[in-house]
């Protein structure tokens, strides 16, 4: 299960999606809306998707990650549009026979979900809205360099 | 030759526009167009960091551009700790 979703993401689906009866272990990921960033008071989050790349992504780090530890399955859903605070954006599931797989293979798919797929945030708070990570410098992510991790 | 470009978050909001179309010479790079962009668009000359996307594929600097490619400039992603 691998998606992106414009209504609340409901975990036990992934749970269901990643089931298996070699897996002796399911770490389940899920990243919330917070009310707080940087010091800003934040009212809500906005997520836009370049829709077929970032599946694309998203599919390509499951891949990395089944490649990398013995996973059972991996299940990854993302939140587009308004996520009011306090629900989930996004959510990963990994089973694997043994916790260890499932942890490392977990953590490393969000870490590179935030790395590398095309959803961008825009936390509106008291007095106005930005696009995170609007303000950084001028390069950029170009296939086969040092900025795009090749792990 | 003509490509698509798509814009995504901040770049949308400040181009005003999802996609455009826009003409190009034979033998035109990734970073060719990208230099030409922040330099004929006024909204992105103050834009900053910026990947580009050929047809869904994050592509190297040197990548040749064609006709009908579709190219998406792609801001710094949603990030967090």
């Amino acid at each position: 299960m691998i998606r992106l979703t414009d209504e609340p993401i409901r975990v036990d689906d992934l749970m269901s999606a990643t089931a298996d009866p070699a897996a002796g272990a399911t770490v389940l990921f899920v990243g919330m809306t917070r009310d707080n960033n940087e010091g800003r008071n934040v009212d809500r989050l906005e997520y836009e998707a370049y829709p077929g790349m970032a599946e694309r992504e998203l599919e390509r780090i499951a891949d990395e990650a089944s490649k990398r530890w013995p996973v059972a399955k991996i299940a990854i859903v993302h939140r587009i549009g308004v996520v009011p605070i306090g629900e989930a954006s996004v959510a990963i599931s990994a089973s694997s026979g043994h916790r260890g797989d499932a942890f490392e293979a977990a953590r490393f798919t969000i870490d590179r979900l935030k790395e590398v797929v095309p959803i961008w945030k825009k936390e509106f708070f008291e007095g106005g809205a930005v696009w995170i990570g609007d303000q950084a410098g001028k390069e950029g992510i170009w296939k086969n360099e040092g900025d795009l991790p090749s792990e | 030759m003509k490509v698509q470009i798509l814009f995504f978050a901040s770049l949308r909001e400040r181009t005003g526009q999802k996609s455009m179309e826009h003409e190009i010479s034979p033998g035109t790079t990734a970073a060719d167009l990208l230099e030409q962009l922040r330099r004929d668009l006024p909204a992105m000359t103050s834009a900053g960091r910026i990947s580009l996307a050929v047809n869904e594929e994050y592509c190297e600097p040197t990548q040749e551009l064609h006709d009908g490619d579709e190219i998406a400039l792609i801001p710094p992603v949603s990030g967090g700790q």
